[in-house]
């Protein structure tokens, strides 16, 4: 608990990234102030930016340190929603998620409220405006973790991160991980080492093949202008390749990375399909 | 863990049985066209060499079925273990 | 219904059988069509964890996920069944990608012209900590995979107990068209457990039962707009639910679309002050 606030806090690269990209003078579209959201141009095209930051007097206390609570999940799927709505018969704009989030909130308001409800509209929002053709990209400048990255992020079709040591995808946070796992976080690194896909380093997790691009060389905390320009580049180029791509979640699978490291994944679906189709 | 029998009986058809949950255990039987048995036993409690060959001993003086079995056992009890060879046996005759 | 279509017409066999004592592949085949269930990638595909042995696991042979095809009420279906008694029915690499790939056949089927409806049997806590990463990707796949058969197809959840639907798979349940559970069913984000370690035992207290299942059991969820229909623990009971959901329009909203409605909802809510079931009941009726 602790730990998340101290996370949030103190990196904030949520909202570092967020006015770097889209600059100061955008108009916030979300009511809310844990929820960033603003459209704005990248390479001569119009894009929506969104981030969930901390926001200390966020209306649910335990949505105060940049978690992905109730009224973030709701809120992102409405801007999605208005981005998809607004954009029927024009060009699709392109989504950009930045994401630094410590986990999803943790509550018994949030259970009661239906947090995981929440959770599933800013998913849906995502998966549905990838469907429509919206190139959504995400941009991971800080933690990734478990529903909140489920929500804001995952269903992107490219997805972008830093060579950092402070951006971390994982399905738990270590240290709620060492405490749910009553392992010290000594054992769990030294685990990580001989199991790849319990690593918290994020040039483990781009073995995977899920990363379209890991950006290296650019100061996550306080980028400069060349960095910001290095990332506006890099965003640009996975937008052009989302646009010619599927609209489906598949390039995760077929990418060189993937085919050595989620061959068990290959299998399943080419047996599976034999079988299916045989049948 | 690995363990053969001389076995004389044909079995009919492949069966599975079981889950590897706490205390339990999945059987995959198979036939062979050998005149043996043989089991492969994978096991998270270490140790109990000496109990598995006892339970497998009496399963196959009774039913001497050529076969091929994989066992994934998470911690079940000798009686539990007993009881999924026999269900697999009856299942594999149906 | 006429007593043709009565649950007691079609299955008088099935009545008095509990779901929740039934494993897996034997909740799959006993919502299936007698004779129709045809399981692909079975046990004796052998498809297991690559990750569990280094971490002193044994693995099961279908990774615990039954992917089952056959017909319910002569309908082309298939039942993605997960076994929640192994490993507490958390999602790994394998079992994840079975869940992922069988949706994405059978959206392709449906694409074909070929109605193909989807069963999902949610007995998880989530992502499978032993995969952490892989766990965690494929339960974004299994997300995608939802939305887009949903468009062509009833995706049915039922979630009958004991372990419940947690984690990453409550965020898929609630992708899906229409959810049924069982009182004994326990529908929410994070387990218990969880909740009191990062926010303590005054937020939540994981050993008192009563709040467990007022706050995510399944007459709650129920009352409160987040599942379809509550069914008994009962065989018959649960077919005859899954019918119901298979007649369900294809153009009804899903609950995720109903953005303004659930920010109505919640702006509704004082979060200052303790809430409890009893309050968010009324407060989902005063909608």
């Amino acid at each position: 608990m602790n730990e998340n606030r101290l996370n949030g806090d103190r990196t904030g690269r949520g909202r570092i990234w967020f006015t770097a990209l889209a600059g100061t003078k955008c108009r916030q579209l979300c009511p809310i102030g844990s929820v960033l959201a603003a459209d704005t141009d990248l390479g001569g095209h119009r894009v929506r930016y969104l981030a969930v930051v901390p926001d200390a007097e966020n209306r649910f206390p335990r949505a105060r340190s940049g978690e992905l609570g109730l009224e973030e999940g709701w809120n992102l799927a409405k801007q999605i929603r208005e981005v998809i709505d607004e954009d029927q018969s024009e060009v699709r704009r392109p989504i950009i998620a930045i994401v630094d989030l410590p986990s999803q909130a943790y509550g018994h308001r949030e259970e009661l409220l239906g947090i995981f409800l929440a959770c599933a509209a800013a998913a849906n929002a995502y998966a549905e405006a990838r469907f429509a053709g919206h190139p959504v990209v995400s941009l991971v400048v800080g933690n990734a973790l478990s529903g909140g990255f489920l929500a804001h992020g995952y269903q992107a079709n490219r997805i972008l991160a830093f060579d950092d040591p402070g951006v971390v995808i994982h399905a738990m946070g270590k240290q709620a991980a060492a405490r749910v796992t009553k392992r010290s976080v000594a054992e769990l690194d030294e685990l990580a080492r001989k199991v790849l896909p319990l690593s918290y380093e994020i040039r483990a997790f781009a073995r995977f093949g899920v990363l379209h691009e890991l950006i290296e060389g650019v100061n996550a905390d306080t980028p400069t202008e060349t960095d910001i320009k290095k990332v506006k580049a890099a965003l640009q180029r996975a937008i052009a390749d989302a646009r010619v791509g599927s609209r489906t979640l598949e390039n995760r699978l077929t990418s060189p990375e993937a085919t050595q490291t989620r061959k068990a994944s290959i299998e399943v679906r080419r047996l599976l399909t034999a079988q299916w189709k045989r049948s | 863990m690995n363990f053969e029998y001389p076995a004389t009986n044909a079995v009919t058809q492949r069966a599975h049985v079981g889950v590897v949950g706490s205390g339990d255990l999945e059987v995959l039987l198979e036939p062979s066209p050998r005149d043996f048995a043989s089991v492969q036993v994978c096991t998270s409690v270490d140790g109990y060499g000496t109990v598995w060959k006892a339970v497998l001993d009496r399963f196959f003086a009774k039913y001497s079925i050529k076969s091929r079995i994989e066992i994934n056992d998470f911690g079940a009890t000798p009686g539990m273990v007993a009881l999924r060879l026999e269900q697999a046996l009856e299942r594999s005759k149906t | 219904m006429t007593n043709a279509t009565s649950p007691q017409a079609l299955a008088p066999h099935l009545f008095g059988i509990s779901f929740i004592e039934l494993n897996a592949r034997e909740r799959a085949r006993s919502l299936m069509d007698e004779g129709s269930f045809e399981e692909l990638l079975g046990p004796f595909d052998r498809m297991k964890s690559p990750w569990l042995p280094a971490q002193g696991v044994v693995p099961q042979s279908d990774d615990g996920v039954v992917i089952a095809r056959g017909a319910i009420d002569g309908c082309c279906t298939v039942v993605i069944a997960i076994e929640g008694m192994f490993q507490g029915g958390s999602i790994g690499e394998v079992s994840g990608t079975k869940i992922a790939c069988a949706l994405d056949l059978a959206y392709q089927d449906n694409e074909a012209g070929h109605r193909t409806y989807a069963v999902l049997l949610l007995e998880t806590g989530g992502v499978r900590l032993q995969e952490a990463n892989l766990g965690l990707a494929v339960i974004a796949e299994i997300q995608s995979s939802i939305i887009a058969l949903r468009r062509h197809t009833p995706v049915v959840g039922v979630i009958a107990g004991m372990v419940g639907c947690f984690g990453g798979m409550a965020i898929s349940a609630a992708l899906c068209s229409h959810l049924i559970a069982t009182r004994e069913a326990r529908l929410g984000l994070n387990g218990p457990e969880v909740i009191e370690q990062e926010a303590g035992v005054e937020e939540f207290d994981s050993t008192d039962r009563r709040l467990i299942w007022s706050t995510t059991g399944g007459a709650q969820r129920y009352e409160t707009g987040f599942i379809d229909q509550l069914v008994k623990d009962d065989v018959a009971a649960i077919r005859t639910a899954v019918r119901i959901a298979f007649q369900q329009s294809l153009s009804a909203k899903n609950r995720t679309a109903e953005i303004d409605k659930y920010l109505a909802f919640l702006a509704r809510v004082n979060p200052t002050e303790r809430l409890d079931a009893s309050v968010v009941r009324n407060l989902w009726k005063g909608a």
